[in-house]
């Protein structure tokens, strides 16, 4: 038998190893449930992260679904590469969802102008590949940090036969029992990171010694100002009269379309000088760089309705 | 760094916001942009003061009607501990929202308001704490400023309360004065209040023990999921992967598996990084027994000499949540338990508690929306629980009406039937 203080120290969790036992969890719970379930992975820190988690959660066995990217052609090369890499590494299939072909195929259609993004085209062309490939559940890197109306979503988030999130009608979600019961053309996304925050998700990556896209790190690059933010020069964006390209040290907080996902100053090159930027940031990580959460205070809550991650 | 979840429940008057928006602010969850875009919308609005329920209020309905719909879960971490509130509603239409928040709170924060004293809601909440198996209690006596800081009043509300709470099954009860507008006692001690020589609420949340609240007697592990690599690497490997819902489990334990009843020894707990000489809850492993047994999802492995009830029939308390349907002696629904899913039906309505005062009503039969009561229920396959105030994990269970597939009711199990 242990002793009283011996038990404790047993029972005595980290942040980390807490959150971690709680994704794992959700994650089989996942797999054991669902016919068809499908991890939306794009190369980005979040969808890494919970990549590494379903790889703990069946290891020695492979991942028992298929990684999906919708692809909006915006890509940063890093993130693509990394993600190919990756996908080869644990034997998974990749599913990519493509916002071009959608274009070429006239079933969407492109914006246009300095301010043009495929931000929203991605709803479309997840739905799509959602519909097409017959997934009944679809995993999520969001966090219930990054934004008021994610605060407030479910682990299981119920989505209609077109996609779309009802915050008012919501299930109750209790202990660590999920109700993932739903009828034909309905599914779930599921976010199995609900109760990370930004700064978790960095001590997870220092901890676990995980490899991410060297754009997180600070580098030299041709940027521009716009609305406050630093957005990247490249090919997918026009540039309004006034705004001049320099050269800065920057890194990217989140890694989303070249065309919304704006860049921050920064001399952090290592782990630990970008987690130390991080403790001391007063600006959130969506506030300071995604441009598609900018349209007005419920802009996430009303993409989400549309059927948005 | 522990984590530790607690939940907050009350109206927009008593100051709850106000303290949530402290914790986060001070510990600097808030974040400028953040607190920049309330502090406009507030002004918009007509506030004449920084709404901190726009924080946690963030879908548009709550925002047009200026209340809190939903159970928000917010974030914050000091150098100790990192924290996770669940922020619900307080009114008694919210009952089914209070009993979500508190399903995985180690601890729950009361506020009362110490110019008016002890309301109905206050022990409304309290009831529903305990209910729901949180381990701690903390009180609050906010607005100590209003009343001078005075001693008496904070002494006179602390002892009705611990008179009220002997009847609650709450091991662990604190009491602070506080002012969370002006932050007297939240963060530092106040200077205001020599006479109180507790910590402050923000020390208590670091240091409160939580890692004896699981149940660390009784060994309890639901498998989730059966790993079989199928692969050369592993070619005869076969796991058990699963949350541990109870106890200690080391290699070399003696186990039974239920419910076929055969028994073996633990011959290793696996993780990718490498296996582990213990588990307990709630991680996450996998475990491999030293014989080759027919085990699937829904089996419960378990300590040799040490077994759960395995019934069919048993009591519970459930609060009912769902708006177009009601809980009546002849319902069928279906019911998940641990890793278990199969059918239930109800046999009896036994009580309707009255969470303001917890005086039972045995002539009831009906359980509406917010309405909890004690049941008589009876399962198509056995479950394997403990009693829910014993284990939260083996002990709690949801109902699902098949026809809408949605979460009609949250139970937590008193005792087997004969």
């Amino acid at each position: 038998m242990t002793t009283a203080l011996e038990r404790a120290q047993l029972a005595r969790l980290s942040h980390l190893q807490a959150l971690e036992a709680e994704s794992i969890h959700i994650i089989r719970e996942v797999a054991a449930e669902f016919e068809r379930p499908g991890l939306l992975f794009s190369g980005g820190k979040d969808s890494i992260v919970m990549l590494r988690l379903a790889e703990k959660a069946f290891w020695p066995a492979k991942i028992p679904f298929p990684a999906v990217h919708i692809d909006t052609g915006h890509n940063f090369p890093e993130a693509i590469e990394y993600r190919d890499r990756r996908v080869a590494e644990l034997g998974i299939r990749l599913v990519v969802g493509s916002v071009q072909q959608a274009i070429d195929e006239g079933r969407i259609r492109d914006e246009t102008g300095p301010r043009a993004s495929r931000n929203r085209l991605q709803t479309q062309v997840l739905l799509e590949t959602i519909a097409a490939h017959r997934f009944d559940a679809v995993f999520g890197g969001a966090r219930r940090d990054e934004e008021k109306a994610r605060a407030k979503e479910r682990v299981y988030s119920f989505r209609d036969d077109f996609g779309q999130w009802d915050p008012k009608s919501q299930r109750p979600e209790l202990w660590n029992l999920y109700n993932g019961r739903h009828g034909q053309g309905e599914h779930f996304r599921v976010f199995p990171l609900s109760n990370w925050t930004e700064l978790d998700i960095w001590q997870y990556i220092a901890d676990e010694d995980i490899e991410i896209p060297a754009i997180y790190f600070a580098h030299r690059r041709d940027v521009f100002r716009r609305d406050g933010m630093l957005m990247a020069v490249g090919p997918f964006v026009e540039r309004l009269p006034g705004e001049d390209p320099f050269e800065a040290n920057v890194r990217f907080r989140t890694v989303g379309d070249m065309t919304c996902t704006a860049a921050v100053e920064s001399d952090a090159f290592s782990l630990e000088q970008v987690m130390a930027e991080i403790a001391i940031t007063r600006i959130s990580e969506r506030g300071q760089t995604r441009a598609d959460d900018r349209f007005s205070e419920a802009a996430m809550e009303d993409r989400k309705r549309e059927g948005y991650f | 760094m522990e984590l530790l979840r607690f939940a907050t429940c009350g109206s927009v008057d008593d100051g709850k916001s106000t303290l949530i928006g402290r914790l986060l602010f001070d510990s600097k969850a808030i974040l400028q942009d953040t607190w920049d875009a309330i502090e406009l919308s507030s002004k918009n609005r007509g506030d004449e003061y920084v709404n901190l329920a726009l924080i946690t209020d963030g879908l548009r309905a709550e925002r047009e009607q200026g209340i809190t719909i939903d159970v928000a879960y917010r974030y914050f971490a000091t150098p100790r501990r990192k924290f996770i509130i669940a922020d619900t509603p307080g009114h008694v239409q919210y009952t089914r929202n209070m009993v979500t928040g508190a399903s995985t709170a180690h601890l729950a924060l009361i506020l009362i308001d110490a110019r008016q004293g002890i309301l109905e809601q206050s022990r409304r909440h309290a009831i529903i704490a305990s209910l729901l198996g949180i381990p701690h209690l903390v009180v609050c006596v906010n607005k100590m400023d209003l009343v001078d800081n005075d001693r008496a009043t904070f002494e006179r509300i602390r002892d009705e309360f611990a008179l009220f709470a002997r009847k609650l099954q709450v091991r662990d009860i604190a009491y602070i004065p506080i002012s969370a507008l002006k932050g007297d006692n939240v963060v530092d001690r106040s200077e205001h209040m020599p006479w109180y020589e507790g910590p402050a609420l923000l020390r208590y949340l670091e240091e409160v023990e939580i890692a004896l609240d699981e149940d660390l007697d009784d060994p309890r592990f639901p498998v989730q999921y059966v790993i079989r690599p199928m692969s050369d690497a592993h070619h005869d490997y076969r796991g058990y992967a699963g949350t541990v819902a109870g106890g200690v489990f080391r290699p070399g334990d003696a186990v039974r598996v239920l419910p076929s009843g055969l028994t073996s020894r633990i011959r290793s707990i696996d993780r990718l990084e490498g296996a582990i000489d213990a588990a307990v809850p709630p991680m996450a492993v996998t475990v491999r027994l030293e014989d080759d047994l027919d085990i699937s999802r829904g089996d419960m492995i378990v300590g040799v000499d040490n077994s759960p009830h395995v019934a069919s029939e048993f009591e519970a308390d459930v609060c009912w949540m769902a708006e177009r349907s009601q809980l009546t002696p002849g319902t069928r629904l279906a019911i998940k338990q641990t890793t278990r899913s199969t059918r239930v039906l109800v046999r009896s309505v036994e009580s309707r508690l009255d969470v303001n005062s917890l005086d039972e009503d045995p002539t009831i039969d009906t359980l509406r929306l917010n309405e909890i009561g004690r049941v008589r229920l009876r399962t198509t396959q056995p479950l394997f629980f403990d009693p829910y105030q014993r284990n939260r994990l083996t002990g709690s269970f949801i109902l699902i009406d098949e026809a809408t597939n949605n979460t009609v009711a949250a139970g937590m199990i008193r005792r087997p039937l004969p």
